[in-house]
């Protein structure tokens, strides 16, 4: 079965997990940058992982022929500090160019502080110059509902093309709220929070298998580089079609990351 | 599509497996010592709403309403960078 990983942290997987994806039918995956467990200490960090980002990843996940894309940003968890976080989003025009670059993410809201705000909007106008799509990061737990709301809101204000911009993590009382504005709306599969497969295709049965994609978002806590495709053995026993299961994890993602200029298959 | 009787051959038995986990872990805050914090209230109060959801909300929506932060303001900082799960209003004020 083909799919595309549209959210993945490869920086923090094995070489093993490329070849184990690969062999169930990956054939892209898309990289966003994110915190990495701890608070890095100068943007001199972040320059080194743009390059991990846009030099290493492609090229280890080639050896497997996955295409390997990323998106850049500073996460919303380092972002509490706006100096640092502006040291770090000046970076950004040095890499926006590179081949493997797909646009600004995974960008948004933490614990939805002011600053976290300030950010998050400064980062939506380096997409608006760069003309890139956004992938948006919303927060965990009691903080998500709050969170997706002032996402969306400040998204409303800075006047985006909503088809280019994809709010991720969604569950049950966000998945409404992002695909009733228009926006498209990522789930992820985690097993000990966010959504499990059942309840993620519950959300696609409830809100339609329209503008929305899921991933593994795999990284360094406990994630699952294969929940994509074991969430599609479990659409079919759910007895969605093979034509359902294969629009909702290849023609989806596909078609929201064909408006990225760098994305092709 | 499948019919409820499809659903409940293939979700019963691990539904029945995770109220279990349910029962028990409340049961184990109770046996142990000490006080609970604002997460055990807001469980009983994610419970209540799951099985009497407001009219327009499913069960899982209203799971998630009950444990969520209901403010509209953004915070002024950060003192933490994790979530508990559940939202601590005396904290939060």
């Amino acid at each position: 079965m083909r799919y595309i990983e549209p959210h993945a942290h490869m920086v923090s997987r094995t070489t093993a997990d490329y070849q184990t994806i690969a062999q169930v039918g990956c054939e892209a995956l898309c990289e966003p940058a994110f915190w990495a467990g701890y608070d890095r200490a100068s943007a001199q960090g972040f320059y080194d992982y743009y390059r991990q980002l846009t030099e290493y990843e492609p090229a280890r996940a080639a050896k497997f022929g996955i295409k390997h894309f990323c998106w850049l940003c500073i996460n919303p968890k380092e972002a509490e500090d706006p100096v640092f976080a502006r040291e770090v989003m000046a970076l950004i025009p040095d890499f926006i160019d590179r081949p493997n670059v797909l646009g600004i993410g995974e960008i948004g809201l933490n614990k939805n502080t002011k600053n976290e705000l300030a950010i998050f909007e400064e980062h939506i106008e380096i997409a608006k110059k760069f003309d890139r799509p956004i992938l948006i990061h919303t927060p965990h737990l009691e903080d998500k509902l709050k969170g997706t709301r002032l996402i969306i809101d400040a998204l409303k204000n800075a006047n985006v093309d909503r088809s280019r911009v994809i709010i991720d993590h969604v569950e049950e009382h966000t998945a409404p709220l992002v695909l009733d504005e228009g926006f498209w709306a990522g789930m992820t599969l985690y097993p000990e929070s966010k959504c499990s497969p059942a309840r993620a295709i519950d959300i696609l049965e409830t809100f339609g298998m329209e503008n929305i994609w899921m991933n593994s978002a795999c990284d360094w806590g406990i994630s699952d580089p294969l929940a994509v495709i074991k969430c599609a053995l479990e659409m079919k026993k759910r007895q969605h079609s093979a034509e359902i299961v294969e629009k909702v994890i290849f023609d989806n993602p596909k078609a929201f990351l064909s408006q990225c200029p760098n994305f092709s298959l | 599509m499948p019919t409820k009787k499809d659903i409940q051959d293939l979700y019963f038995m691990d539904a029945r497996f995770k109220l279990l986990e349910i029962a028990s872990f409340l049961d184990r805050v109770e046996r142990h010592d000490g006080e609970t914090d604002f997460r055990h209230p807001a469980f009983h109060e994610a419970l209540k709403a799951m099985q009497n959801p407001p009219v327009g909300t499913t069960r899982a929506q209203a799971v998630h309403l009950a444990f969520s932060d209901h403010s509209t303001e953004p915070a002024e900082s950060a003192t933490i960078q994790f979530a508990f799960g559940a939202h601590n209003e005396e904290a939060a004020q």
